[in-house]
């Protein structure tokens, strides 16, 4: 059956998933408000700016939904700003300047706490630090190799113990899972590789979701 | 150094990649520390650092240069999304100095003034991506051939008045529906009469759309003016004088942020467009002399 999978579309690279999910022969959808949730069984939550999102979500009031959908089981996918909206925590590489009094630390998007990480932001640097490299030797089978593409991309610290790597580069951990919900401070949608969407929807929703019981027969 | 194959900024994929982050958001021009935050937070997407916002610009008249350093550091220090800065056209040394500051994306303007009147920066060997603005597809393709990641309508900037957005936007797009009409063969004449690369033109032939991001520019003051360039196709806006020329530039800066998502949904953009006050004073087209048309500027 056709899966038909939402793309949160704030802002951002929601186009891009959209197309790499039809690669995998998935229905996208793009996604604003809670009653959208309940029509998709896979959710992605995509790269764009982390600030900006989550003001949107506070403005469209989807961080209760959010998280009511990921308890659900459906699977859900959060890339680079997506990522860090999962993250138990988000924090700046570098405090940033005060302005009249107003510090930064108030400056950070709120996170929906989904995943026991902490998120670095632009912990690389800026758009002149970003870069492409392969996934290190290690990662799940599935995905060796992986061009992982990394643009002000933040890093993952202070892992739980729910928390499982599924790939590194360059011994950090870009890539986690726990349960149904997985988190890349890369972006998969970037290049021509559907294998990371491919493997997170059918791998985490045969775990997470049970196929249904067959309906009766008349 | 590792042996993988590994690709810096330099890589277009990765400048295109920013810009394809950027889509359905808004750029905002601020010229100080205090500008940037409030943008930051009223949801902008990056900000442009200015010395001065192009109505300014229009009104002191002389020479524009790209901002001090002073402005783009201090700005560069007090928010965590994006900073672009402007370099003028054919300014290599301006953009070499933007990309050893780090900024996120250069945006190669006509709002200052030009320095060079033959030559646009060769922009591939720079790990800042760049933007350029453009009237039609020729001018939108020349620039991507010197390696920029993203192109936005000129506009007519610091005018209050959108009506140059979007004579570029329907030109680019009008210029894209024609090329697609065209048989293979007749590409390289089209090329010619377009002045663009013919690989480019093919890539727009086969894909219906240029190969990096389209976003509007110039005259945006209000949220129906943010929406009409999105309805037309742009992938995201940029707003200069349209925030801080106006009453009140916190609640206009949402309002514009607000309607670039909801760009298609009359609701919201009612929704979005209550209770702004004024809007920037704005200026007809045709009363500007030729000479202070920044759109005409570029090539």
């Amino acid at each position: 059956m056709t899966k038909r999978v939402g793309v949160l579309a704030i802002q951002g690279g929601v186009e891009l998933h959209a197309r790499a999910l039809e690669r995998i022969g998935a229905h996208a959808l793009r996604v604003l408000r809670p009653a959208d949730f309940d029509n998709c069984d896979a959710l992605i939550l995509p790269g764009g700016e982390s600030t900006t999102i989550a003001k949107g979500m506070d403005r469209l009031k989807l961080w209760e939904p959010l998280g009511a959908f990921a308890r659900s089981g459906r699977p859900l996918l959060g890339t680079c700003a997506g990522a860090i909206l999962l993250a138990r925590e988000s924090r700046l590489q570098q405090p940033l300047g005060a302005v009249n009094g107003l510090g930064g630390v108030r400056q950070h998007p709120g996170t929906l706490g989904l995943m026991d990480v902490v998120a670095r932001r632009n912990a690389y640097g800026t758009q002149v630090d970003s870069f492409a490299a392969p996934a290190d030797e290690g990662a799940i089978p599935a995905l060796a190799g992986f061009r992982c593409v990394f643009i002000r991309a933040p890093v993952f610290e202070e892992l739980g113990p729910a928390v499982s790597v599924l790939a590194r580069q360059d011994g950090r951990p870009v890539l986690l899972r726990c349960g149904s919900i997985w988190a890349a401070s890369f972006h998969p949608e970037l290049g021509d590789d559907p294998r990371l969407h491919a493997l997170w929807l059918g791998r985490a929703a045969s775990q997470a979701r049970p196929a249904p019981p067959p309906a009766p027969h008349p | 150094m590792k042996s993988e194959p590994r690709e810096s900024a330099q890589s277009l994929e990765l400048k295109v990649g920013l810009a394809e982050m950027l889509k359905g958001g808004v750029i905002m021009d601020v010229t100080n520390p205090e500008q940037a935050k409030l943008a930051e937070e009223a949801g902008a997407v990056a900000v442009m650092a200015l010395e001065r916002v192009p109505a300014d610009i229009r009104r002191e008249g002389g020479v524009a240069r790209m901002a001090s350093l002073a402005v783009i550091e201090g700005i560069q220090k007090c928010v965590s999304i994006p900073v672009m800065a402007k370099a003028r056209i054919g300014h290599f040394v301006e953009a070499q100095l933007l990309d050893a500051l780090g900024v996120d994306f250069i945006d190669e303007s006509e709002v200052l003034t030009p320095a060079d009147e033959a030559h646009h920066v060769d922009k591939h060997g720079f790990r800042a991506p760049f933007v350029c603005g453009c009237r039609n597809l020729g001018e939108a393709l020349r620039r991507i051939g010197e390696g920029a990641a993203m192109i936005r309508t000129k506009g007519e900037a610091g005018s209050g008045n959108i009506v140059e957005a979007v004579r570029h936007l329907r030109q680019v797009n009008g210029d894209i529906r024609v090329v697609q009409a065209l048989r293979k063969e007749e590409l390289f004449a089209r090329a010619k009469e377009l002045g663009a690369p013919v690989e480019l033109l093919q890539y727009v032939h086969t894909e219906g759309r240029l190969p990096v991001p389209n976003f509007a520019a110039g005259g945006i003051a209000t949220p129906a003016d943010a929406a009409l360039c999105m309805q037309l196709g742009a992938e995201a806006v940029f707003v200069g004088s349209g925030i801080f020329k106006s009453e009140d530039p916190a609640a206009r800066a949402r309002a514009l942020v607000h309607a670039t998502t909801h760009w298609n949904e009359a609701e919201e953009l009612l929704l979005a467009s209550r209770g702004l006050g004024e809007a920037m004073p704005g200026i007809e087209i045709e009363t500007l002399a030729e000479s202070e048309r920044l759109s005409r500027r570029g090539w």
